[in-house]
């Protein structure tokens, strides 16, 4: 269970998210939609304790982590996986070191069982036989799949994706949908997913929370997101530029 | 104005205090044996092997000149027997650690700072800590450590080159007599000029390998911001070398002076 308490956040002079408050239970999809620059990503980084608030609460199955300092948020990040914006692969490992990074760090895994994991994962995001190219040498579709599977090999029970398609041609953009969805049913994981995709918004969330203003504006399942006769929300979802 | 100067202060002195956290992060991590030894070995390498090169032409041409400069104002003199121990002391305890840190500084500070930059900058350095993996055990410790153990060799070997390159060009070029020369540097060049010279080198290594982390852990604003952390961490390091040479300078004079 994930619950976000009345989250403030500010850089320098502008606020950027205030009183926050919302809660995924376990299991959930749950897609976070807003315009540009309203804290999406601000506060996935929050629910994974790589930002600290400056007022309020997140609590990751009980345990508060905005008091908790970076050794410690070592354990509870464990839980996590997290696809980054744009993949964030360290370039200097090849994919299966990337792949693989914790295990080999943590020395739980002999070679022979890191690399059938490694291969398996990369099966699952349907790029198998890549384990010796370099970040550089993939596409941007393939390096988003790469960072899917460094973050689900552990098999954690939260994966956070932040703009899992933006940059990606339409096609891509289906097939990373379809292997998140795949993924949140194989694994049982809970997801969390920021994306200003409203197609893949709508396929891929059980709920889904749209920010505005600094604050939660409206939340509700797909259905209700996407039938809502709210101005703010049929402006968002429409794509239409302010009069 | 008032404003300004409080912003630039406050400013100022939250940079000092996260490089002193950043610091005290990193002995806990080496006291803690979180680094991996696959990791020391790759950076004692880039820092240490990769920087050959560099060292020795700096320590090779250093003691050329001086020996050079030495031989001709001693032989105005009729002291050219003195020119090797001039170059010995002078290479130990100052321009071999002082020359060669600089020069570490220029090659190794400028690539830990922009490494760790684009790191920071491309969120490398966020799924690190998504991977419940610790920057600073994994970026900065190795670092850390590595500098330290290695520049005082380098400095050894930098010291080693430029009385050797100061000797051929004083025998063979002036034709001084090579018995005396080494009589004279083994006579005037103690033990305590090369330990000054090392364990400054040591307080270096830290210097160097602590900015330059810092400054790359630290990166903002993309490629500008990468470029300012390489320079930044380059300038500051060298500036910093400098001025804690007077004082380890002071120091070790006071030290080994009064003993």
């Amino acid at each position: 269970m994930i619950e976000v308490h009345q989250l403030q956040k500010r850089f320098g002079r502008q606020t950027v998210l205030e009183d926050v408050s919302f809660s995924i239970p376990l299991g959930e999809s749950l897609v976070i939609i807003g315009r540009s620059g309203c804290g999406k990503s601000v506060l996935l980084k929050h629910i994974i304790g790589l930002l600290q608030p400056d007022a309020g609460s997140v609590r990751i199955d009980g345990e508060e982590i905005t008091t908790m300092d970076e050794r410690n948020l070592i354990r509870v990040r464990s839980k996590f996986g997290m696809v980054f914006q744009g993949a964030a692969l360290f370039d200097s490992l090849t994919v299966a070191e990337n792949v693989a990074f914790a295990f080999r760090r943590n020395k739980t895994l002999g070679a022979k069982e890191i690399a059938h994991k490694v291969a398996e994962v990369l099966e699952m995001v349907d790029l198998p036989g890549i384990e010796t190219k370099k970040p550089s040498e993939l596409s941007g579709g393939m390096r988003k799949r790469v960072g899917l599977a460094r973050a689900i090999i552990y098999h954690p029970q939260i994966v956070l994706y932040d703009e899992p398609t933006t940059g990606l041609d339409p096609i891509v953009s289906d097939s990373i949908d379809q292997l998140i969805i795949r993924v949140t049913q194989h694994l049982k994981v809970t997801a969390i997913v920021v994306t200003h995709d409203m197609r893949s918004a709508r396929r891929v969330g059980d709920r889904i929370v749209m920010l505005h203003d600094k604050k939660v504006y409206a939340s509700g399942t797909a259905e209700d997101i996407f039938n809502s006769t709210d101005p703010v929300v049929q402006q968002f979802i429409n794509g239409q530029a302010d009069p | 104005m008032t404003a300004f100067l409080e912003r630039y202060l406050t400013g100022w002195l939250c940079g000092l205090g996260a490089y002193g956290q950043l610091c005290k992060e990193t002995l806990l991590s080496l006291l803690g044996f979180r680094m991996a030894l696959r990791d020391l070995v790759g950076q004692i390498y880039f820092i240490g092997f990769k920087s050959q090169s560099v060292v020795l032409v700096t320590g090779a041409f250093t003691g050329m000149v001086l020996a050079a400069q030495a031989y001709y104002q001693f032989h105005q003199f009729k002291m050219d027997t003195a020119t090797l121990a001039l170059v010995g002391v002078s290479m130990c305890s100052e321009l071999g650690p002082v020359l060669t840190s600089l020069m570490v500084a220029g090659r190794v500070g400028a690539a830990i700072a922009a490494e760790l930059g684009t790191m920071r900058v491309t969120e490398q350095i966020d799924a690190l800590r998504t991977l419940a993996t610790h920057p600073v055990d994994y970026l900065v410790a190795p670092r850390f450590l590595a500098t330290l153990l290695v520049l005082p060799l380098l400095t050894a070997e930098a010291i080693a080159i430029g009385i050797g390159a100061g000797y051929i060009v004083v025998v063979y070029l002036m034709k001084v007599d090579s018995a005396y020369l080494w009589y004279n540097m083994l006579r005037y060049t103690g033990f305590v000029d090369l330990s000054v010279g090392l364990m400054k080198s040591f307080v270096f290594g830290g210097v160097i390998a602590s900015i330059a982390c810092y400054k790359g852990m630290n990166c903002r604003n993309g490629a500008e911001g990468v470029g300012y952390a390489t320079t930044a961490a380059v300038v500051y390091s060298s500036i910093a070398i400098l001025i804690s040479n007077f004082f380890l300078t002071l120091l070790f004079g006071r030290l080994f002076h009064t003993l």
